[in-house]
């Protein structure tokens, strides 16, 4: 499956589109909107951010005129990543009604996907969404809808090369550079990109570009792209299980040092490529005859989430932020086999008050090797 | 598409007030084929869905092998239980399940059994003390003990008066707050583990209510020489989803809907010694 590299000439990326487009696919890419990089459908490489960088800090994520003006891929993430192509912020799982004579019926709601393909993705978005479908596709509940939409996803990696100053990937092991679970990946360089397939699907698109052998020089400027990414990150996770040293400290006192701060809003959740929880929802509509069951994303740090009758499981700040953070970091592990954390670095920056949990987990497990300086 | 993932209506053939605020409802799929496929184990929950209210997850009480219908005997405590207590025979609901990991009855056979409960804990047993009665030479002694707030919180009196008089049965009733025709003990259930007589090598500790009354319970036990391994308790979290994918019931590693809701006592041990997990 994987091939020989490729060199796509930047201004062949419009035949990449063309090409992806051309089973139907509808082709989304990254895009400039609100002030931040979405994915969202593009028409041509025209409608990339080209010349963009993000600068990314606790609490704070701006854009910027990138150093390399003509690169596309020079920044790091955007507040989501695939998530809500296959997890979908709030969809409806089923409808029931009355019929007047013969009872109440219940039936499925019907999964319309379009095959898509997603130019830009990054190393730790494609280790989110493997954790993603371990846990929606793990049977024998294997969620249908998940499935329908995660099928019809073609993926475009690109390895990344200006990893944001929230980024750790390196440290958790999912990047800079995109390991697996991609169709094609690119590596961008000065004079466009370096090409490989990942999948089949992936051999055949590349089949139809047109491609040069990359030069040697080539093939170095992009592992050297990625050699300086993983160089550059600052930040970083302890590199090993941190259950046990996360579970002797469930009483720790510094987490009420964090619950000061946390507001309990749930951002973190909501921008984490991981975090699976959701609500179902009951909403009649009409007169009353038909009612839709919907699911949507929800949070731990809400209080409904843990509610009982009677008694609110994790009634506090502190509980809820020691729960997200022991589940992402330490009983993950017993869930899906590795951390709930791909150190994309979303949660730190999109934190209204800039909360950290590299820094947190530096003090709480308070053994030299946390955050670097 | 199964019925672990969209419900079916069925229909109330049976209610039972059971006291001012405990119901019971005898349901049976409209659909036959799914009324005599349907099976479940005892311990197992289904989730009951009322049409533009919502759903909520209640134990399965009725035999798995009478297979007739389906029992749910539930309290209306808030939004969807009210709304689920006004019905009547001949209305519908929606089902969906069954759902988690039942009691360790092969396992328990052959052995002692010991029940304990608190508040409407006694419901998710109520299938085990049939169960059990049902194939009574399979079993060694039978011991319920269960316990209540106030006096009048007691339902099924018959019942418990029935079942004291069967073989090999032991019946030990508790209220923290006693009252006029209140002939049983007075105090919290530990109190009823002094009268009851099981063999507590060869015994199956089966337990059900609020935790703290579990973890109790449990560490008396262990205290009596109980292996641990031995003791089963059935947890309660919020639920939503019933399959492990909405995240709600977590408690630490666990999905209570999913690998529980009956849990041999050294996998929830860790993670009962914290509050608010
Ligand atoms: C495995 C399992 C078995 C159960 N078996 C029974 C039973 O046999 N009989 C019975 O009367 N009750 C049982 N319960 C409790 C029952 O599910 C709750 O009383 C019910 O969900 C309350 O819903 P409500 O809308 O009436 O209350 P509200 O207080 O209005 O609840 C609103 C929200 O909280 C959730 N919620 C509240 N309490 C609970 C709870 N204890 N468990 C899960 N979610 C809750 C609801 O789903 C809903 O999301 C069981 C719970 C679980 C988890
Ligand atoms: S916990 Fe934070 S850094 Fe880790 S995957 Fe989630 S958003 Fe990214
Ligand atoms: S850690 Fe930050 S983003 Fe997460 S809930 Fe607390 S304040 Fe909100
Ligand atoms: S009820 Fe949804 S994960 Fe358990």
């Amino acid at each position: 499956m994987a091939s020989e590299p490729g060199f796509l000439p930047r201004d062949g990326l419009d035949r990449l589109i063309e090409v992806l487009r051309r089973d139907g696919r509808e082709v989304i890419g990254p895009r400039v909107r609100d002030g931040a990089i979405v994915y969202a459908p593009i028409a041509t490489a025209a409608d990339l951010p080209t010349g963009v960088r993000d600068a990314q800090s606790p609490g704070a994520y701006a854009l910027n005129a990138a150093s390399s003006a003509e690169r596309q891929f020079a920044w790091a993430n955007g507040p989501q990543a695939l998530k809500p192509l296959v997890f979908s912020p709030r969809e409806r799982l089923w409808t029931s009604w009355h019929a007047p004579a013969n009872g109440l019926h219940f039936g499925a709601a019907a999964h319309t996907t379009r095959p898509t393909a997603v130019i830009g993705v990054r190393a730790c978005d494609l280790a989110a969404l493997d954790l993603q479908d371990r846990h929606f596709l793990r049977e024998p509940y294997a969620d249908p809808a998940y499935r329908a939409r995660r099928e019809s996803l073609f993926l475009v990696a690109v390895h990344c090369t200006h990893p944001a100053d929230t980024c750790f990937c390196v440290s958790t092991g999912d990047g800079p550079e995109a390991a697996k679970g991609f169709d094609l990946a690119l590596h961008e360089i000065d004079a466009g990109f370096v090409v490989t397939s990942g999948s089949n699907a992936g051999a055949e698109v590349l089949a139809s570009l047109p491609l040069a052998v990359p030069a040697e020089a080539q093939r170095d400027e992009a592992r050297a792209g990625v050699a300086a990414a993983a160089a550059a990150q600052t930040r970083r996770l302890p590199a090993r299980d941190l259950r046990p040293a996360l579970l002797a400290r469930i009483e720790d006192p510094h987490w009420q040092v964090v619950a000061e701060r946390c507001l309990s809003c749930g951002n973190c959740t909501a921008v984490c490529p991981t975090c699976f929880c959701n609500a179902e929802i009951e909403e009649p509509v009409s007169d009353g005859s038909v009612s839709e069951h919907f699911r949507q994303w929800d949070s731990c740090f809400t209080a409904g989430h843990s509610r009982l009758h009677g008694i609110v499981v994790r009634a506090d700040t502190l509980a809820r932020y020691r729960q997200w953070l022991i589940h992402k970091l330490a009983t993950w592990h017993d869930q899906y086999g590795r951390s709930g954390c791909v150190g994309c670095g979303r949660c730190i920056a999109w934190c209204p008050v800039g909360i950290d949990l590299t820094a947190e987990v530096a003090v709480l497990c308070d053994d030299g090797e946390g955050v670097a300086p | 598409m199964s019925l672990s993932q969209l419900p079916a209506a069925a229909e109330i053939v049976e209610r039972v007030q059971e006291s001012a605020s405990i119901f019971t409802l005898r349901l049976r799929f409209a659909d036959e084929d799914l009324q005599s496929t349907y099976c479940s184990a005892p311990g197992q929950f289904n989730m009951i869905g009322l049409h533009g209210v919502g759903e909520v997850p209640i134990s399965i009480i009725s035999d798995p092998e009478e297979g007739a219908f389906i029992d749910h005997t539930i309290r209306a405590v808030g939004r969807v239980t009210h709304a689920l207590s006004a019905l009547r025979v001949g209305d519908v609901v929606g089902l969906r399940g069954p759902y988690g990991r039942g009691w360790p009855l092969d396992a328990a056979m052959g052995d002692d059994v010991v029940l304990v409960t608190g508040g409407l804990g006694c419901a998710p047993v109520v299938s085990v003390i049939d169960y059990v009665m049902r194939r009574r030479e399979r079993f060694g002694r039978l011991v319920i003990i269960q316990g209540v707030k106030h006096a009048e919180d007691l339902i099924w009196r018959q019942r418990y008066e029935a079942w004291a008089r069967a073989p090999d049965t032991q019946v030990w009733l508790a209220a923290d707050v006693g009252g006029p025709h209140w002939a049983w003990d007075v105090g919290p259930v530990t109190v009823l583990l002094d009268h009851a007589e099981f063999d507590h090598a060869k015994a199956h500790a089966l337990m059900c209510g609020p935790e703290p009354m579990m973890k109790a319970v449990a560490e008396r036990l262990l205290d009596d020489g109980m292996p641990a391994e031995r003791l089963w308790l059935s947890m309660e979290r919020n639920m939503h989803c019933a399959v492990g994918h909405c995240g709600h019931c977590q408690l630490g590693p666990l999905f209570v809907c999913r690998d529980g809701p009956v849990f041999p006592y050294p996998v929830l041990a860790p993670w009962l010694q914290h509050r608010s997990l």
